[in-house]
């Protein structure tokens, strides 16, 4: 067990000038600052996001609101959708896996550091390509303009009949290219799991964060390539005269729907499973516990993995499928409920009988598993075909996924910050500052989307600019938007905690939290070698093992 | 501890509230007037919106008592076992998972699941393979952008925006069965207590039903995002009794009325390009691109319900669309007002 790091001489760790810190920085291949990269581009993008989902609830706060044309509310949410899911959630959990998984199996950097840059750098410039939408989107025919298509583009909406000028293509063109960077990533996280693990760690010892993450970078290539390849069609149709999704022309808009949603599906878990793996990280050691049946999560993962990849046609049950594979996609839609439910219990368990500190990471997870429940529920709703031809395409349907991404994606994925931050920048983040974020944060989410479930009730769609008075839908509105602008402040307390820690931060050492995976043996910051000698495991917590020498845990497994 | 009991307790009241307020909503808006008013999944007209409503509360019970469950063992281990000051330096019992716990929480949630999917396939069936009965009404819809047209091939009637479909008596059912088409993108009929929406999707027919068992007009809207405006394409059915259905049906099959007193307006209307666009049964106006016009002054409403059907709305619909729909594909007309007054008064002639 290393946990020592080379003395670094005196010479090193003068401040270099500027230029070489940033160009260190724009050609680095090392996974630790790659990570970082991930992180702050996403950070950014979720600023952007999260600004244009502020513009779309201004605009909804009551009827026949004029804050914006409909043509900007559009192209609003058209690029809230693509950013948040292409540009902030995947980028930042790719950035979280290439920060942690060398680190937690012990090893000196992901298996192809290079090809971990260039993943970087495409799904990057994927998203500048996307915004660039806004100077070139109708190019010269005219000022910029965002595309305006729905982040799910359905068929025919997006063929040069619908959509003329370029909007469409930067859309089309972001996602290819930021989709080969996933690509490019996946296999990179295959690769280094299956191949650069340290000496005694077996797949079966592997902590649960580096088995979630080699099942959703899996996912990952099974989802996105069919995406890509209806991005490359889809171009065929704007300019080579294809006719797949041309439905004047025969070409069927069911085709693509089909094509979006097998990769649109299994996203959700590609999300959700990163985060799950958070939690199996995060709760264990503020409960003090090891995780409650560990080779039932890892069996639950593959389980969800497998069976999310036939489940995709559930977004559309109003698509006028036959009463069989409405029947077929309710079944294989709540079947995947039962692995999901075992985690939670499994988490559950895990806190049971422990001694559960509050720090923010916890009170993060804690939210995550309410918020997850309660998203796991509506989405059984949502499951039962006929529920879903009235909640399909409403307000419900919108406060269901953000409750899964805001509710349950979000809250993990602050708890990861507060739990790692120490470790990436070597100082802690503010305990006061970060319960302001949660409670602030909570209450902001809890206006928000609960509420939000109610005006899909009473019959109001998805992705109206406006709406009628007299239908009940005002109030609700205007407390929701209330809602959205509370969340935007504690984000903001976030954003000026991550900076502020990072000068002013208590000192963290190598291991604040008495954790018990590897990356804690380590500095913090790591080395850019990481460990100065490559370590040995017997066990799924090396470091209880070390701290616990009288009785560890490979007496046990 | 205190935040964290408060927080426990403040979910459960949200809870409450948010119950108390849908059942609010079920009972706030009494649907059977003529005017536009509230809308709600949960009080159903029509056979198969009624169906869907008693699955979705029996969906609804079995995931609210999980929630309970479940929720009560979160908070209870939150608070049972949260740190004490006293246990600091101490680890607890060190438990690594048990078979028999795995095996509780595997096998009852997939008994749930079986019944769930019992209950929810013979409702799919119930709704999506209900046959035709002879005393249907059938109706093609088709989906323009952002606008709907209702044909009914064997009463030989075409209108738009405003479907009007016979009550349904349980002993002598007069479902209406409607025939789902789109002309550009892909549209969803979406009329909440009608029934669930099915989408309109081009070379790609759909087929939906209802039987409404209580007359009124009944409002929704497009509800698959079908470009611009997509929010002003709205939607309203009327559900007549009996005799008034057919005292509609006897009106729309008239020609179009002919009013001397409204020639130049007419003459307006077919030497532009009004025409191109808008048909007017009986006079050689047949364009097909925009709603029928033939009976335009039985309809509430213009410009898909995004108006009321008035004079001044119909002079500035005609002059500026984009005042009351922006991005909608009427042309503004530019007319001179002698020739703006004019097409009006003979739209107004238009019964």
């Amino acid at each position: 067990m290393a946990s020592d790091a080379i003395t670094v001489p005196v010479g090193q760790t003068e401040a270099r000038p500027w230029v070489d810190e940033l160009h260190q920085w724009l050609t680095t291949v090392d996974h630790k600052r790659l990570g970082i990269l991930y992180i702050v581009s996403s950070l950014l993008f979720l600023a952007v996001g999260g600004v244009e989902a502020l513009i779309i609830r201004i605009q909804l706060m009551h009827s026949h609101n004029n804050f914006v044309s409909p043509e900007v509310f559009n192209q609003m949410f058209t690029m809230h959708g693509t950013t948040m899911i292409f540009f902030v959630a995947m980028p930042v959990l790719f950035g979280f896996a290439n920060y942690l998984v060398p680190l937690m199996i012990g090893a000196r950097d992901m298996a192809f550091p290079r090809l971990n840059a260039f993943s970087f750098w495409l799904s990057f410039l994927g998203g500048l390509l996307l915004y660039f939408s806004f100077v070139g989107g109708s190019g010269l025919y005219g000022a910029g303009s965002a595309p305006d298509v729905g982040w799910w583009s359905y068929a025919p909406l997006g063929a040069r009949a619908f959509s003329p000028g370029h909007s469409s293509d930067y859309w089309t063109l972001a996602l290819l290219v930021s989709g080969f960077g996933s690509i490019g990533t996946a296999i990179n996280i295959i690769a280094t799991i299956l191949c650069l693990r340290c000496p005694g760690m077996k797949l079966n010892r592997m902590p649960l964060l580096v088995w979630m993450n080699l099942v959703m970078a899996g996912m990952v290539l099974l989802a996105i390539t069919p995406l890509s390849a209806a991005q490359i069609m889809l171009l065929i149709d704007r300019y080579l005269g294809g006719h797949f999704f041309d439905t004047q022309a025969g070409g069927s808009a069911v085709l693509w729907m089909h094509f979006f949603w097998i990769f649109g599906h299994p996203e959700v878990y590609i999300l959700i499973i990163p985060c799950f793996a958070f939690m199996s990280e995060i709760i264990p050691v503020f409960s003090r516990k090891p995780i409650f049946g560990y080779p039932v999560m890892v069996a639950a993962t593959v389980c969800i993995a497998f069976v999310s990849m036939s489940v995709w046609a559930h977004h559309m049950f109003t698509i006028g499928m036959n009463s069989y594979a409405n029947s077929f996609f309710t079944l294989t839609t709540m079947v995947v409920g039962i692995p999901t439910g075992i985690k939670i219990f499994n988490w559950i368990g895990t806190m049971w009988g422990g001694r559960i500190q509050f720090k923010t990471a916890m009170l993060f997870s804690i939210g995550f598993l309410f918020q997850f429940l309660i998203a796991g529920l509506t989405g059984i709703m949502l499951a039962a075909s006929p529920f879903d031809w009235q909640l399909s395409l409403s307000y419900f349907v919108v406060a269901h996924f953000h409750y899964v991404i805001v509710g349950g994606i979000l809250f993990a994925l602050f708890g990861a910050f507060y739990y790692w931050y120490p470790k990436m920048t070597g100082r802690m983040l503010s305990e006061r500052l970060g319960k302001w974020h949660f409670w602030l944060f909570l209450i902001g989410f809890h206006m928000t989307f609960d509420l939000m479930h109610i005006p899909g009730i009473m019959g109001m769609p998805r992705r109206i600019y406006t709406y009628e008075p007299g239908r009940g839908w005002d109030t609700l509105n205007l407390i929701i938007s209330i809602g959205a602008f509370i969340q935007a402040i504690a984000i903001l307390v976030f954003l000026a905690n991550l900076i502020i820690s990072y000068f002013k931060g208590a000192e963290a050492g190598n291991d604040p939290w008495d954790a018990w995976t590897l990356e804690w043996s380590t500095s913090s910051p790591p080395p850019a070698y990481n460990f100065a000698t490559i370590p040995t495991v017997e066990s799924r917590r090396p470091l209880w093992d070390l701290k616990h020498p009288e009785d560890p845990d490979s007496r046990y497994e | 501890m205190g935040p964290r009991m408060k927080s426990s307790l403040c979910c459960s009241w949200r809870i409450a509230l948010l119950m108390l307020w849908s059942a609010r909503s079920l009972w706030a808006f009494e649907p059977g007037g003529s005017s536009v008013h509230g809308t709600n999944i949960f009080s159903p007209a029509s056979a198969p919106a009624k169906s869907i409503a008693d699955l979705s509360v029996f969906v609804l019970v079995i995931t609210g008592i999980i929630f309970v469950v479940v929720f009560a063992l979160l908070i209870y281990s939150v608070v049972r076992f949260r740190g004490r000051a006293r246990d600091a330096g101490r680890e607890p019992a060190q438990v690594y998972g048990s078979t028999q716990i795995e095996l509780a929480w595997t096998i009852i949630p997939i008994l749930i699941v079986v019944v769930l999917f019992l209950a929810t396939a013979r409702v799919i069936h119930a709704i999506q393979d209900a046959p035709e009965p002879a005393g249907a009404l059938d109706v093609i819809a088709i989906g323009h952008q952002y606008w709907w047209e209702f044909r009914y091939p064997k009463l030989g009637i075409v209108t738009a925006n405003e479907l009007h479909i016979p009550v349904s008596d349980p002993g002598h059912p007069t479902p209406t069965f409607l025939q789902l088409l789109s002309a550009d993108t892909d549209h969803s009929f979406w009329v909440p207590e009608l029934a669930g929406k099915t989408d309109l999707i081009p070379n790609h027919p759909n087929r939906m039903w209802m039987d409404p068992q209580r007359t009124g007009v009944f409002p929704g809207q497009c509800a698959q995002y079908c470009g611009i405006q997509h929010a002003k394409m709205l939607l309203r059915v009327s559900v007549d009794g009996p005799e008034d259905f057919a005292a509609w049906v006897q009106a729309q099959q008239r020609p179009a009325v002919e009013d001397a007193g409204a020639i130049a307006g007419r003459r307006v209307f077919e030497g532009n390009a009004c025409m191109n666009c808008h048909a007017v049964g009986g006079t050689s106006a047949d364009g097909r691109f925009g709603p029928d016009l033939t009976h335009l002054m039985s309809r509430a409403t213009i410009a898909a319900g995004a108006a009321e059907n008035t004079h001044d709305n119909l002079r500035l619909w005609i002059q500026n669309p984009s005042a009351i729909k922006p991005g909608s594909l009427m042309p503004a007309m530019k007319l001179s007002d002698a020739d703006l007054d004019a097409v009006v008064s003979y739209m107004e002639t238009l019964h």
